[in-house]
Parts: C-alpha cells; sequence; structure tokens
C-alpha cells in the first residue's frame, strides 16, 4: 500500500514537472528571440538617445541588465564610479561595464581573505557538490551565455560549443575536489621512527586575470582549479569581452559558493594587474595575458611577499591542455606532518 | 678545551625534584682526531671535471670560527668563471647527460652516495670544523642525511614517469644552485641529488664561509667517474652568486638562504623563463599543551632552537606555553639549558657549537640587545665560553610580545622568545601571525588537537611531538614567505623537470 502510495506521488509529480515546465521553456524561448531583438535595438537606443523606441515600438519596455562587479557575494558598484562601454566588433555598444579600481580590489582581497579559512575547513567532497552546483545553474542559464557570447562576435556554432565545454569544465573539476590530494599526497617512508605524510593545501587567496579571448570558458578554466583545491580568488574579467563574467557571478551567487570565495571584477589588466601582484595578502597570482611586459612586471612585484606567481600565457583552453589536476596543483603547498611512533618492541617511545 | 658541567639531584622542592648545577661530574675532553683528514691549503673551482685557477686571480681564507684560524684558500669565481662552469654544464648535458640511459645515470648518483659514506669521518670533522657545528650533529646527521639523499633520488632516475600521472617528464637542462652555510654538505646533496636524477647539469655555488665540504664532494665526484661538467661547483661571495642567477643559459635557478635574497632572486628571474624554487626564512613557533609530555616536549624545544646553534630555518624560535603549565615549563628550560656544552665544535661532548660567522655573532647579538631593550627579559645559560672564536650562550626571552622584533624577525641564532597562551583559538592566530610558514612544532597527548593544530599551520613542515627532524623522503619547503618549491620526497622531483 505504501509502495504503490509513494508511487503514486511519484508519477503525480512528475506530470506535474512535465506540463509546468512547456510553458516555461515555450516562455524562455520566446523571451530569447525577443532579448535579441531588442538587444539590437538597445544598440540603437544607446547612440540615438532612445529615439528608437518611437521607430520600433514594442509590446513592453525591456528590463536592461546593469553590469557590476561581485565581492563578497554582493553585486556592488565599483567605489569609484568610473565606467568603460563594452562594444563588440563592430563598434556597437553592448553596456556601461564597471572599471574597476585599485580600491575595489583591495575590499575584495578582503572579502576573499575572511571567506578563505571556511572555504578551505569544508569536506572536500563539499566543494565538490558545490562546483557541480555551479555547473548545474550554468547549464540552466545556457542560453543567456549563449546570447552573450554571440553579441560578443561568437558565432552561435561556437557560442554553444564555449558554454557546453565551461559547463563540462565545472563538472571535471568538481570531480576533482576529493581526488587530487590521494594523486599528489604520500605516506612518506622515512627511516627513523615516526609517521610522516604530506599532503596538499590551499595556498590562500589567488588574484588572477582571465583569458582575454574566450572570455566565459577562460574564466571558469582559472576559477574552477583554484576554488576546487579550497582556494579563494579574485578574478578579473576579459577586458573587451566583460559580459559573460557578470552574469557567471550570478551563476556562483546562486549555486552555494559562500560570498567571497569568488570575487569579479571588471576592468583593465593594465591597471590592475600591478596592485594584483603587490598587495601583501595575496599568496598567489596567475596571469593569462600576453603581455610580456607586464607579466615581467607582475613577476617582479610579485617577489614583494614571495607570491607564487603563474603564467598560464600559451594555453588553449578548448584542448585537453585546459583542463588537469596540475592546475589545481599550481595553487596547492605540500604540507608534511611528522609523529613518532611509538616502538614498544623496540624499547620505548622515541620522543 | 675543558668544558666542565657538574650536576646532582637536590632536594625536591614544592614537592618535585631540581636539578643543582654546582656540584658533581666534569666532563673530560673528548675531540675528535683531526689526524686523518685531506685538506689542501688552496682550492680552485671545479669546473669541468677539474679543479681551474679562478680568471680572477683571487682567493679568500675560509677560516675555523671556533678557533679564528684559516684552513685554507678558497678561489673568487668572477662572471668569467661563472660563464665558464655554465658553459661546461650545458656542454656536458647536451653532449652526454641528457642522452645517457637513466638507469646509468642513477649509477653514478648510486656511487656518489656510496662514496660519502665511505668518506663520512672525514667529511664531518671537515664540516665541523668549516662551520663550527658540533661533532655530534655532523656526524650523525649532516653527513649520513648527504649520503642517504643521493641514495634515495638515485633511484628515481629511471621511475621518473611514475611521478607525475598522465605525464611524460623532461629534464629543464642547467641548474644553477645558491646553498647557505648551516647545513653545506647536506644543502649540496639537496640541490645536486634531485638535479642529477631528473637528468639535468649543475652550477653549484657554497656558501662563502663553509665551501670546503662542496670542494672535498668535487673530489668524490671526480672519484665517481661522472661526465666531466655535469657538475661544477665555483666559490665567491654574493656576486658569485648574483652572476650565476643573472645568467642567461641558465634553465633552473635553486636557491635557499634569506628571504631578503630569495626576493632579490624571484625579482632578477622575472621575464625570463628560469624555473626557480626558493627555501627561505622561518619564524616557526613550537607550541606546548598543558597535557604534553613536558620533559619530552623541553627536549624537543631545546632541540629545536640549539640545534645547529640555532642556524636553522626551520628552527623553533617562538615558544608558545599553555599558561598553566608555564611556570612548570620554563624552570625545566632553564634547568636544561644550564646543562647545554657549548665550545669546541670537535669535542664529541659539545651540544652547542661555534656561531658560523663572526658578522653571524655580530647579528644574534644585535637581536639580544633589542630583544632587553624592547623589554624582554633575557636568561642566559651561565656556561663558561671559549675566550677565541664565535661562541653565544644558549638565550631565552621571556615576557615577550607579539610585536617585539625577536618575535618577528629571524635571528638564525640560539635565542628563544617565549610566549603564553590560553586557547587553542589564540595560540593558532599568533603562530600563524607571522610573514613566514616554514614548519611548526606542536606538544601534546591529544590525538584531535595535534591535527586540529597540524592543519592550521600555515607552514610546510609541522612536527607533531617531536621537532628538527629530516629524511630524504620526506618533503621539505614553506609556505608565504618562507619560499616555495619542495625539497626532499617525490616531490622533489617537480622542482627540475617540465612536466
Amino acid at each position: 500500500m505504501l509502495k504503490f502510495n509513494l508511487y503514486d506521488i511519484f508519477l503525480n509529480i512528475i506530470e506535474t514537472i512535465f506540463k509546468s515546465q512547456n510553458p516555461p521553456s515555450a516562455i524562455r524561448k520566446y523571451a530569447i528571440s525577443f532579448t535579441m531583438e531588442k538587444t539590437i535595438s538597445k544598440n540603437k537606443s544607446f547612440s540615438t538617445n532612445g529615439t528608437s523606441e518611437k521607430k520600433a515600438p514594442s509590446k513592453r519596455i525591456e528590463v536592461l541588465k546593469t553590469y557590476k562587479i561581485y565581492i563578497g557575494g554582493q553585486f556592488p558598484r565599483t567605489e569609484s564610479g568610473r565606467y568603460y562601454i563594452a562594444k563588440n566588433s563592430k563598434g556597437e555598444q553592448l553596456a556601461n561595464v564597471c572599471l574597476s579600481s585599485r580600491k575595489d580590489f583591495r575590499d575584495a582581497v578582503v572579502a576573499a581573505r575572511s571567506a578563505s579559512k571556511g572555504w578551505a575547513a569544508r569536506a572536500a567532497f563539499n566543494r565538490g557538490q558545490i562546483l557541480y552546483r555551479i555547473a548545474e545553474m550554468l547549464e540552466g542559464r545556457k542560453v543567456q551565455f549563449i546570447e552573450e557570447l554571440m553579441q560578443q562576435d561568437a558565432s552561435k556554432a561556437q557560442a554553444q560549443k564555449e558554454v557546453s565545454l565551461s559547463i563540462d569544465r565545472l563538472v571535471y573539476y568538481a570531480g576533482w575536489c576529493d581526488k587530487y590530494q590521494q594523486l599528489f599526497g604520500t605516506v612518506n617512508p622515512v627511516a627513523s621512527s615516526h609517521f610522516n605524510f604530506s599532503v596538499p593545501e590551499p595556498t590562500g587567496v589567488v588574484a588572477a586575470i582571465a583569458p582575454q579571448d574566450n572570455s566565459l570558458l577562460g574564466l571558469v578554466s582559472i576559477i574552477a582549479p583554484i576554488i576546487a583545491g579550497g582556494n579563494v580568488c579574485i578574478i578579473l574579467a576579459s577586458e573587451s569581452k566583460p559580459l559573460c563574467s557578470v552574469t557567471f557571478a550570478e551563476v556562483i551567487n546562486s549555486s552555494d559558493t559562500p560570498g567571497g570565495v569568488v570575487n569579479i571584477l571588471t576592468g583593465k589588466p593594465s591597471e590592475l594587474a600591478p596592485h594584483f601582484s603587490s598587495h601583501m595578502d595575496v599568496n598567489a597570482i596567475i596571469s593569462t595575458l600576453e603581455d610580456k611586459k607586464l607579466n615581467k612586471e607582475m613577476q617582479e612585484k610579485g617577489a614583494d611577499n614571495v607570491k607564487r606567481v603563474l603564467i598560464y600565457d600559451s594555453i588553449n583552453w578548448f584542448s585537453a591542455a585546459g583542463e588537469s589536476p596540475y592546475f589545481i596543483m599550481d595553487t596547492q603547498e605540500i604540507k608534511t606532518t611528522w609523529h613518532p611512533i611509538e616502538n614498544i618492541g623496540g624499547g620505548g617511545a622515541k620522543y | 678545551m675543558a668544558i666542565s658541567t657538574k650536576k646532582t639531584t637536590a632536594k625536591p622542592t614544592n614537592g618535585s625534584p631540581k636539578l643543582k648545577f654546582n656540584t658533581g661530574w666534569e666532563y673530560a675532553p673528548a675531540p675528535e682526531s683531526k689526524g686523518h683528514i685531506q685538506l689542501k691549503d688552496r682550492y680552485d673551482l671545479f669546473i669541468g671535471g677539474k679543479f681551474v685557477k679562478p680568471s680572477s686571480g683571487n682567493y679568500f681564507d675560509t677560516i675555523n670560527p671556533a678557533t679564528e684560524e684559516k684552513i685554507a684558500e678558497i678561489a673568487e669565481a668572477n662572471t668569467a668563471d661563472v660563464d665558464k662552469a655554465v658553459k661546461s654544464a650545458r656542454n656536458a648535458y647536451e653532449k652526454w647527460w641528457k642522452k645517457m640511459a637513466p638507469k646509468e645515470r642513477a649509477k653514478y648518483i648510486f656511487r656518489i652516495s656510496r662514496l660519502i659514506q665511505e668518506r663520512a669521518r672525514e667529511l664531518s670533522v671537515i664540516e665541523s670544523m668549516d662551520g663550527g657545528k658540533a661533532i655530534r650533529e655532523s656526524r650523525d646527521i649532516d653527513i649520513p642525511l648527504a649520503a642517504n639523499h643521493f641514495f634515495y633520488y638515485a633511484g628515481w632516475a629511471d621511475k621518473l614517469e611514475y611521478a607525475f600521472p598522465n605525464r611524460v617528464p623532461q629534464s629543464l637542462g642547467v641548474a644553477g644552485q645558491i646553498i647557505p652555510w648551516n647545513f653545506p654538505l647536506l644543502m649540496a646533496a639537496w640541490k645536486i641529488a634531485p638535479a642529477l636524477a631528473t637528468g639535468n647539469t649543475v652550477v653549484l655555488k657554497p656558501a662563502e664561509t663553509t665551501p670546503l665540504t662542496a670542494l672535498k664532494l668535487a673530489e668524490i665526484i671526480q672519484e665517481s667517474g661522472l661526465p666531466e661538467g655535469v657538475v661544477n661547483i665555483i666559490t665567491g661571495f654574493g656576486n658569485t652568486g648574483a652572476d650565476l642567477v643573472y645568467h642567461n643559459d641558465v634553465d633552473k635557478i635553486a636557491f635557499t638562504g634569506s628571504t631578503e635574497v630569495g626576493k632579490i632572486i624571484q625579482r632578477a628571474v622575472a621575464g625570463t623563463n628560469k624555473k626557480v624554487t626558493l627555501e627561505l626564512g622561518g619564524k616557526a613557533a613550537n607550541i606546548i599543551f598543558d597535557d604534553a609530555p613536558l620533559d619530552q616536549a623541553v627536549e624537543g624545544v631545546i632541540n629545536g632552537i640549539f640545534f645547529n646553534q640555532g642556524h636553522v630555518c626551520c628552527a623553533g624560535s617562538r615558544l608558545f606555553v599553555q599558561e598553566s603549565v608555564y611556570n612548570k615549563v620554563l624552570r625545566k628550560l632553564k634547568d636544561r639549558i644550564e646543562t647545554l656544552i657549548v665550545g669546541d665544535p670537535l669535542d664529541k661532548n659539545t651540544d652547542v657549537g661555534a656561531i658560523n660567522s663572526k658578522s653571524q655573532l655580530e647579528t644574534i647579538n644585535k637581536y639580544i640587545g633589542i630583544g632587553k631593550s624592547e623589554g624582554a627579559e633575557m636568561f642566559q645559560s651561565s656556561c663558561p665560553i671559549p675566550k677565541k672564536g664565535f661562541f653565544c650562550r644558549p638565550t631565552l626571552f621571556t615576557n615577550v610580545s607579539q610585536s617585539h622584533r625577536i618575535a618577528q624577525e629571524e635571528i638564525f641564532g640560539p635565542v628563544l622568545a617565549i610566549q603564553t597562551f590560553r586557547t587553542d583559538e589564540e595560540v593558532i592566530e599568533k603562530a600563524n601571525n607571522t610573514p613566514y610558514g616554514l614548519s611548526a612544532g606542536v606538544w601534546t597527548d591529544k590525538g584531535s588537537k595535534i591535527f586540529n593544530l597540524t592543519t592550521k599551520m600555515r607552514a610546510g613542515v609541522v612536527w607533531a611531538n617531536t621537532y628538527n627532524k629530516f629524511d630524504p623522503t620526506s618533503p621539505f619547503g614553506g609556505y608565504k614567505e618562507s619560499g616555495f618549491g619542495r625539497e626532499g620526497g617525490v616531490h622533489g622531483l617537480g622542482a627540475y623537470l617540465k612536466y
């Protein structure tokens, strides 16, 4: 009886889901085509101060998104009040984007540092679940990302590929969260009467500059191994293609990732990279820039507090080389612990 | 030199026995013989498998810090010499070392290990003469560990693909290595052994105050038949090291030394393809909880700070004692310090040898002065110290606060700064409140507390209920400003490979 009842309930639920799913997805599709149409008119409205509204009257006025930055689980505007205009290759304006300042970065480091202890202390399994949750959230908002990538000059096929790969990459690193320790940790057969083992531990706060192309996949490929390894990060989005990064912050924000674990800024690498490198409460920096001069400056300034400086300047994020547990290990420290073994048969404690 | 230490057990005070030091035994001198060692008056640069005169024409003296007497003259390498050494290493790399079957490469490294073992006594005596460390330590720790390190890494040479899952590791080329004066031969082994096992060739620069065992190692390398130029050893001062760091044809820099110089090196290699590992300074916390086995803990603290005269980057130079046992621990510590024998490094009874150099002694004394002037309370052993040579009494400071320079800065001498704490959270905060992160120590009988503490210490090596233990299989290296990269174990291979 009980079984039968449960089965009934189950069927009901399935039915409800199916019934309720059709209308929303239909609405979503409609909404998308509508938005894409509106995006064009939005571009016009940028240049003509809203006069386009008269030329192409629509059923309702679209609610446009303010592209803000993401610090400590919140979406503030840059404290500097500055902005820059994101454009596509045709020069069409896409959005006003925050031109983050050094102060924004410093605020983000404070947020990251305070989130660091808790995130590192999470069970590896739990971190894996949260990374997987990020993938789930991204999957659910696939179309929005495809649209944004297309606004930023990707073809539809390219955009679809990039979004799918980004989701898969998150799932890939979700799986690594509780495995890399077993691969890169060791029990060391020391010659004295001690138990000795080495385990990877997160280095702490990582500041990274995301790849300029592949604005979603690159971002995800940098963030995922950092946080999979229990680190927290501040990441500067692609300067020329910043839209996805802000939308990705919304994905992170709705995925049980504690505030401060991932902080996303938009702005200029040439302005912020030196501050990333010289901040004394940052443990590691990652640059994906091809600018050799700026990379060198980052390496030099990074020495102020012996940062781990990583230059990922020639990685094809679409290839298999774009993902591996070695990316996780790049921001790990190896800790070795010793403890005496009481060798009773051999004659007493060897403290 | 005759050192007397007297002890006996006096009447119990406050219900527990107390050591009394004014009666009892005297230790007769027990010096290790220097008769069997072979030293030349003058050492040239070891380049291309031969000892060659420096193009600078300059030589400097290396002295015995316990007697201030000159032991030998050492060549000073200039830019041209460094270039010659790097060329020799490059040539050896391209010509044979890169192509040699890993199994054969391994055999040379095994040979070097065996030769070190055969000449262990000679090396121990020279190490103690040149650097001032107690013969007990060079004989039982430095030299055996150096031999073991070569033996351990030799075995890796033909197994590297197992160390990097899903990767094919490749050697880098020429490794430039700069080592400090606190463990001269052991540091040479830590650098050379993994570099050779991974198929790289080497230019090594030992410290100017302790070049002798590295040059004896050069003789051993000659004896081993290692192809010429695979290991080159060049002596000199900071300039020589800088020339090596800046050399365009060096693929890898491995440095052990101060954080200050480490930062300079990190800046110097910026914008190049040189791979770098840095093993830098430390200011380790050694933490005693009230449930710790106190006598063992006190032994561990003594070993933690006075081992090698405190010239140890991982020295337990900050002691944190839980308030409830503070008085007891302090009394035991002071009693134990009184029994330490300070003096002739070659004497087998000596616990604390000579400070490595005059300038280091000045640094230590400067910090002792700072400690006093900042308001901390000093206690020193009343032991006699030799009139000649560079010696420092084992010293501890109480009434120390976190902001005191003796609690913040690395002294690199036998000076311990003691603080107290009440709760686990408090001591974790205090212990981690340092830019360094090389090592830490925890003393408690409670297993869960050990793991709580060891996982929360931001340090690369954590000793629980022990201290200052080393092994070739055990990775060593720091967090934060104590550097990056590991030496020892499978993790030590990564520093010398592309993968």
